[in-house]
């Protein structure tokens, strides 16, 4: 069954879903069984804006393999955008 | 004997703590007395699914009723819904055990009823349907389709909200057991369901199991994958089997 193990973090950006681009402040991040994608379990992200109530949800569920592959793409793109922006790495972003 | 005309749709109940709430309910339109049965849904909500299994009770004679146990999280679409509710740690045992209770002395207050009522649950609502047959009054049977977490290995998952094991309640349980399992899934797995069978049998409690080969978790679900078509036929046998049994007999 569900196990409701989250494993939650505390974030700063934007998320555009149905309704148009909302400020999100939290993802919720969990393994379990998913809602649409056709897969026994996913890894899930529902990203929210805890402090407006997590009224509005942009999520996502992908398969594990996809998944680690979104994680290794996420740090590549860190890694080189950072590089080409000339920021350096233990320079800390403005915001969040 | 089969029923086609039904009476079906939302009615509101006195939920745990007085709360106001929604269901869906459907039984036949015929006169009773009919049993009742308690629709527990499973951790995804209260959606279309748990709707259509009410719905199928009634065709077979029952009065139906599927509490919406989320509805202190809405509104918003089913699936957000349960998405908040998962983010907060799930619901908690005793307000969904004070849920269930409702719900059955709900159906015992209709005029066609015949006072028995039973409870069956799906994924979470498996384990809310075996800590409501040790927990609450005037449940006559029950049936846990592959409630996880009922056996709980690491002591982290017990929460405020989940604060025991329902395995640990096991001498409590005060009317017979039906439980359908997938030998393929991973909560509960095998092994658990053997702790839990071997926790009713030193209590001596009255039970069945039916543990399905190539069948995982949800393997009712017509809409996912994991849908296993010959399995499901057999389990509704057996669902309609026992609580005929047991809410119907004499």
């Amino acid at each position: 069954m569900c196990t409701y193990i989250n494993e939650k973090t505390q974030i700063f950006g934007s998320a555009k879903g149905p309704g148009g681009w909302i400020k999100v402040d939290t993802a919720n991040v969990f393994f379990d069984h998913p809602y649409h994608a056709q897969l026994d379990h996913a890894l899930g992200i529902d990203f929210v804006n805890e402090a407006e109530g997590s009224r509005e949800r942009v999520a996502v569920e992908l398969s594990a393999d996809s998944a680690r592959r979104l994680v290794d793409r996420i740090l590549a793109a860190l890694d080189s955008g950072e590089a080409a922006h000339a920021i350096g790495s233990g320079v800390a972003p403005a915001r969040g | 004997m089969t029923y086609d005309a039904l009476v079906a749709g939302e009615v509101s109940f006195a939920g745990h703590g007085g709360d106001s709430g929604t269901a869906y309910q459907a039984r036949p339109a015929a006169a009773g007395p009919v049993p009742g049965v308690v629709v527990i849904h499973h951790a995804p909500g209260w959606d279309e699914w748990c709707t259509e299994v009410a719905r199928k009770f009634a065709h077979h004679g029952y009065a139906a009723i599927a509490p919406n146990l989320y509805f202190r999280d809405g509104p918003g679409a089913v699936d957000d819904v349960a998405a908040r509710v998962r983010a907060e740690g799930g619901v908690p045992d005793e307000q969904v055990m004070g849920d269930v209770a409702s719900a059955i002395a709900w159906l015992r207050g209709e005029p066609n009823a015949s006072g028995r009522v039973g409870v069956i649950g799906f994924c979470s609502g498996g384990r809310q349907t075996y800590l409501a047959a040790c927990l609450v009054d005037g449940v006559d049977a029950a049936v846990d389709c592959w409630g996880g977490n009922v056996v709980v290995d690491d002591p982290s998952l017990l929460t405020t909200r989940r604060p025991v094991a329902p395995v640990d309640y096991t001498g409590r349980l005060g009317c017979p057991l039906l439980g359908l399992f997938g030998n393929d899934d991973g909560n509960p797995s095998p092994e658990h369901v053997n702790r839990l069978e071997d926790a009713l049998r030193s209590h001596g409690k009255t039970y069945e199991f039916h543990r399905y080969d190539g069948a995982g978790h949800a393997f009712m679900s017509w809409y996912r994958h994991h849908y296993r078509i010959e399995q499901t036929v057999d389990a509704w046998h057996k669902v309609l089997d026992f609580l005929g049994r047991h809410l119907k007999a004499g």
